[in-house]
């Protein structure tokens, strides 16, 4: 007999949009993220393009969707361990980490007010710390803390447990292993930014004042690590001049071949962000195509209207740190003025590309995909790809993508 | 029904027993409400606090519990007691003791005045059980409905839509105005890659995909049949077409708008040669030729050895269209390809201002790269003229190469974008009170688009979803997508009706706003003011509900200058007494002035919840109250707040606008334009209009909470005390 509930591999947003839209159909979802937190990458971003608005609004809609469906269950640190059966019928094994801590969390903070550990913060892709027990961040969902179980001194020093009121710390809890019968499969793993380290003659990794733009969007956010201040790492000083190089590791046969589709977007985005602060900064864009599509266009024209922002279309061929100052200076080309320039800069932001997650960690499901990692098949299985887990999309493309996997997997469990 | 028996549980922890008189609050809420239980808890949320309420409700009957303790938002799970219990949050943690800044007042002696903090969780407590006993749980009405799907429009996105709708199990009716299916799709010779590599044109799929539309027995494929007119509502749609002569009502559960495009009308590109030179042709009459197999020069049938391609024609223009069409970059690197396959020798020149082939679709621009017939190049226009033997002389500027060249080609090719069908006709013939369109079409450039990143599907009109070109200028994968989508949340809305709830946002509310008819006078506020047009009119104005057209915001209940409109769960009388329960000081000297703030409940209320977790204090003369949407707020609140003695009314919400936040589209606009009046009001009593006034809030702006509230407090200060405080 065909099991009418469905699994979604991923809480990002074209998961929590998949699960969503299926359970209020009337099925029964399971949402498994591997995050401590339900919401994805949009969580790490200040705003979405073109509107400017805060993810958080739309997340915290789709929240209270969660909270009034009793047919959505989630699991946070919760990874698929292996899957076996067919549509209509598969049997999935999830792995689920320990949290370390329970429901009585209260968000008191007392905890961390007492952990002698700190950790370079993955959600802030490193731009900040936070102790080895921490809140995932400041609308996290469940808003429960979390441990790192990679740093924390476990039981030998246990300050926290001590320091909770509410018992919620448990420094032995284990793994555990369930088991979710389902009828099919969507998979929203979605994407990780490209490692730019691996961009050596663009400074990735190397160069303090070059960073990504992803790494941009934390220090924008206004509960980030510098709590919305954009601000040059080497010093902590105002960034007069800021170059943004697109295409970073994307359109490049050395790196990623394909377009990541935002961050012509995101770049635009960036300059809003930069101009809030700072209403004289001097921005640069090298770009090879400006890829404002459809109705996006308009987000353009605003940027270009903006006369402190110049658009040069070249490649940026190297980038150097200038000893001393901090300042960065960048090796271009500017094909339309046909010359080669080199100008100073006192922050850099590489607009590097995306790799579907599963490109880096592999997922234990077989589906095809083509060589860069995204999925491309899987339907005659009732395993449904959807958000960049498919290929580089934006949010309303991947909402848009995922509404749609929700029928696909409505119609293999009802077949 | 049982009566009505109420439990007040005060959490003692998460500093709230540390720093509120609980002995005070407790005497208080005894003394002014009497509620059957009365108890201080410490750890709530803990297993045995909640167990301690079970036991209540299983042994004393409680109905009604008040849980005052965190915010709404955190906990949500663990404060459940069952269909039959009705709980309501008293957020005392973040709204009260975290965000508590000392006013400085004098000590009181009198019994009456109790420290700020203390007299604040007392007004919550109060609030909270005014509420619990206005309010009932709405049941659910399922509804008996008509589940057939109406697709409008019988191109690619039509027919992929309607399939997936039949093949989840719903019966489709496919209404497409010309006599054959396929729409622009059927006129394609080759389509631009849907499959990895992504490097080559594929053959249409278009005629499969007409097959198994005409082949589903789910699907009444009417063609040659134009709508006429849609009444009624989700569910239970009538909706008029006419075939020839003939006209049929269908019975309609909701609707699909897939009517797509028509192309940019080229006659306004005259200065690019078009209609002037013969030579000189659309990208779509282009794709003609090449279906029809007459891809040869139009002025001679001669072959083409040459074409030149001219991106953005009448695009990414303010003379022409503001947007771009996105498929354009695409659909002329394979018409290049057309060129090039007819004759190894032939050149293909294309002109493009970026080229936009983005995400894994630059593998054919690539490969069109890698052709060496092939030539791209950004560039400006700067003339196009007629040569000799028919050829197009294209002079362009500010090219890659670095100098103005001029190529000679046999044809010209302008990329044309398009329009959407719905921009100047009307295509979807509402028969409701406000009008046959969807509304703001100017907003999205005449696409059916939603305001929304978050809610691509989301249109102003109930039960009606758009997807494909008429919704924004897509290519077919995306359409693909898109048409799924669409059929989803078309399906959705049927089930959600059939359980007799409502869709989003509020998705799964069984409530509804009921009327009380017999007190209208027929202003015909709420008919106008509704956001979703749900309500239409008879010919007296006495307005008509439509439940399944509703969003439960309460747009209509704001304003309602009778009070005809309530929900089971949310009231003008509920609010009344809520504010009415909120103990005004008479003298702002001894105990402080009080502000009301209402608060909308989708971003503004995160925001304070947020602001107060990040430890900012802000004065505590204000008394917060969530709401559905500013919308709903109805001036009674604002008149009842003032003249209990209340010094300011404040109201925090989404954004309104173009770029509107507000997740009821107008909610947040119409309580502004609402306050007007009530400055008006305001006025002619002697009161300073400033003592009601409206802030834009949003999600993630909760650091600027504390000086919205603080400067706005500090604003009344100088006005002075309500004048008609004590009356």
């Amino acid at each position: 007999m065909s099991n009418n509930s469905i699994l979604v591999i991923g809480g990002g947003f074209s998961g929590l949009t998949a699960a969503l839209e299926a359970a209020e159909v009337g099925h029964e979802v399971f949402i498994v993220e591997k995050m401590p937190y339900l919401g994805g990458r949009v969580a790490q971003l200040k705003h979405y393009f073109p509107k400017l608005c805060p993810p958080s609004c739309g997340l915290e809609i789709n929240f209270q969707r969660i909270k009034n469906n009793p047919r959505v269950k989630y699991f946070t640190l919760a990874e698929v361990v292996s899957v076996s059966g067919g549509p209509g019928n598969y049997e999935v094994k999830i792995r689920i980490k320990p949290r370390y801590v329970n429901n009585n969390c209260t968000a008191c903070d007392k905890c961390v007010q007492v952990c002698p550990v700190e950790r370079d913060s993955d959600f802030d892709f490193n731009t900040g710390k936070t102790k080895a027990i921490y809140r995932p961040h400041l609308m996290s969902f469940p808003m429960r803390y979390v441990i790192d179980d990679q740093v924390c001194e476990g039981t030998s020093c246990a300050k926290c447990v001590e320091a909770c009121e509410y018992q919620a710390i448990d420094l032995e809890e284990k793994e555990k292993e369930i088991v979710l019968n389902v009828g099919s499969v969507v998979v929203a793993t979605g994407w990780v930014p490209y490692d730019v380290t691996k961009l050596t003659n663009l400074g990735g990794g190397q160069i303090s004042n070059v960073i990504t733009n992803m790494q941009l969007e934390r220090l924008a956010a206004p509960a980030g690590p510098t709590e919305g201040k954009i601000q040059r790492p080497s010093d902590g000083a105002e960034p007069k001049r800021i170059a943004f190089v697109q295409c970073a590791g994307s359109r490049d046969q050395n790196h990623l071949d394909y377009c990541s589709y935002i961050c012509c977007m995101a770049s635009l985005k960036h300059c809003t962000y930069i101009r809030e602060q700072y209403p004289d900064a001097e921005v640069v864009i090298y770009y090879i195509d400006l890829r404002a599509p459809g109705r996006y266009e308009k987000f353009l024209n605003k940027i270009q209207e903006d006369d402190k922002v110049l658009m040069v279309k070249g490649k940026v061929a190297k980038i150097e740190e200038e000893a001393g100052s901090g300042d960065v200076i960048v090796t271009a080309e500017d094909i339309m003025g046909g010359v080669k320039v080199e100008e100073r800069f006192n922050l850099v932001v590489l607009a590097t590309g995306m790799q579907p997650s599963i490109a880096v960690e592999d997922l234990a499901l077989d589906v095809s995909r083509d060589e860069h990692g995204f999925i491309t098949g899987g339907e005659e299985k009732g395993v449904f790809a959807v958000g960049c887990a498919k290929m580089p999309l934006d949010v309303m493309t991947s909402a848009e993508t995922a509404t749609g996997a929700a029928l696909k997997a409505i119609q293999t469990v009802r077949r | 029904m049982a009566d009505k028996k109420t439990g007040v549980y005060i959490c003692t922890d998460c500093e709230i027993g540390e720093n509120v008189n609980m002995e005070k609050v407790m005497e208080y809420i005894d003394e002014e409400c009497s509620p059957a239980v009365l108890k201080q808890v410490p750890f709530l949320c803990g297993k045995e606090g909640v167990a301690q309420i079970q036991s209540d409700v299983d042994n004393e009957g409680i109905n009604r519990v008040c849980v005052a303790a965190c915010s709404p938002r955190v906990m949500w799970d663990v404060f459940d007691f069952g269909p039959e219990v009705v709980v309501d949050r008293a957020n005392i943690r973040e709204l009260a003791v975290w965000s508590f800044k000392d006013p400085g007042l004098p000590e009181s002696e009198e019994d009456e005045m109790s420290d700020p903090l203390t007299m604040m969780v007392r007004d919550y407590i109060k609030m909270s059980v005014a509420k619990l006993e206005r309010k009932t749980k709405p049941e659910a009405e399922p509804l008996e409905l008509d589940k057939t799907i109406m697709v409008l429009g019988g191109g690619f996105t039509g027919l992929t839509a309607a399939l997936d709708a039949a093949e989840t199990g719903y019966d489709v009716v496919l209404v497409e105005k010309e006599s054959s299916l396929g729409g622009f799709a059927a006129k394609l010779y080759k389509q631009t890659p849907t499959k990895p590599p992504y490097e080559q044109a594929e053959t249409p799929v278009i005629n499969e995909l007409i097959s198994r539309v005409e082949g589903n027995d789910k699907i009444k494929v009417m063609t040659k049949t134009s709508l006429q007119l849609i009444k009624g509502a989700p569910g239970k749609f009538k909706a008029t077409v006419k075939q020839g002569d003939e006209e049929q009502v269908l019975s309609i559960g909701s609707v699909i708008l897939a009517t797509g495009w028509k192309p940019y009308d080229a006659k306004k590109l005259d200065s690019l040669g078009y209609g002037k030179i013969k030579n000189v042709v659309t990208n779509v009459e282009l794709e003609q030729l090449a279906k029809e197999g007459k891809l040869n020069r139009p002025s001679d049938g001669q072959p083409i050895l040459s074409a030149a391609f001219i991106q953005c024609a009448g695009q990414r223009d303010p003379e022409h269209l503001p947007y771009c069409s996105s498929v354009c970059c695409m659909g002329s690197l394979k018409q290049a390809g057309y060129v090039r396959e007819q004759n190894d020798e032939a050149k293909a020149y294309i002109f493009y201002k970026d080229m936009r082939t983005p995400g894994v679709y630059e593998s054919y621009y690539r490969a069109a790269q890698d052709d060496p017939g092939i030539f791209l190049t950004k560039a400006e226009i700067q003339e196009v003229t007629e040569g000799e033997n028919g050829k197009v002389l294209v002079k362009v500027t500010d090219s890659l190469l670095g100098e103005d060249f001029e190529v000679e080609v046999d044809l010209l090719v302008l990329a044309t974008g398009m329009v959407p069908t719905i921009a100047d006709e009307p295509v979807l013939k509402l028969g409701y009170r406000l009008g046959e369109q969807i509304p703001d079409l100017d907003l999205f450039d005449g696409f059916a688009d939603s305001n929304y990143i978050c809610f691509p599907y989301e249109t102003r009109r109930t039960g009606i979803y758009a997807a494909g070109c008429v919704r924004q200028p897509m290519s077919m994968s995306t359409a693909k997508d898109d048409a799924a989508g669409a059929a989803l949340k078309s399906i959705q809305c049927l089930e959600s009706i059939n359980r007799g709830v409502s869709v989003h946002p509020r998705s799964g509310d069984p409530g509804y706003p009921k009327f009380n008819m017999v007190r209208c006078t027929q202003c015909k506020r709420c008919t106008e003011e509704c956001p979703f047009g749900a309500l239409d009119d008879d010919e007296k104005g006495t307005p008509e509900p439509n439940t399944t057209r509703c969003r439960r915001c309460g747009t209509c209940m704001g304003a309602c200058p009778e009070r005809v409109i309530s929900f089971d769960d949310y009231s003008v009388s509920m609010l009344n007494e809520m504010i009415g329960s909120i103990q005004v000081p008479e003298d702002e000297e001894e105990g402080g002035y009080r502000m009301l703030v209402l608060v909308c409940e989708n971003d503004a209320y995160p925001a304070l919840d947020m602001a107060a977790m990040r430890k900012n204090k802000w004065s505590s003369y204000v008394r917060f109250i969530p709401i559905r949407c500013l919308g709903s707020v109805n001036t009674q609140w604002i008149a009842e707040a003032m003249s209990k003695g209340m010094d300011g009314v404040l109201l925090l919400g989404c954004k309104y606008g173009d770029d509107y936040q507000c997740h009821f589209i107008k909610g947040s606009e119409l309580c502004n334009k609402r306050m007007d009046n009530i400055g008006e009001t305001l006025e002619r009593l002697q009161v300073e209009a400033e003592r009601v006034q409206q802030k834009q809030v949003s999600i993630d702006e909760y650091d600027k909470i504390p000086k919205i509230i603080d400067d706005f407090i500090e604003q009344i200060e100088g006005f002075g005390p309500n004048p008609y405080k004590g009356f």
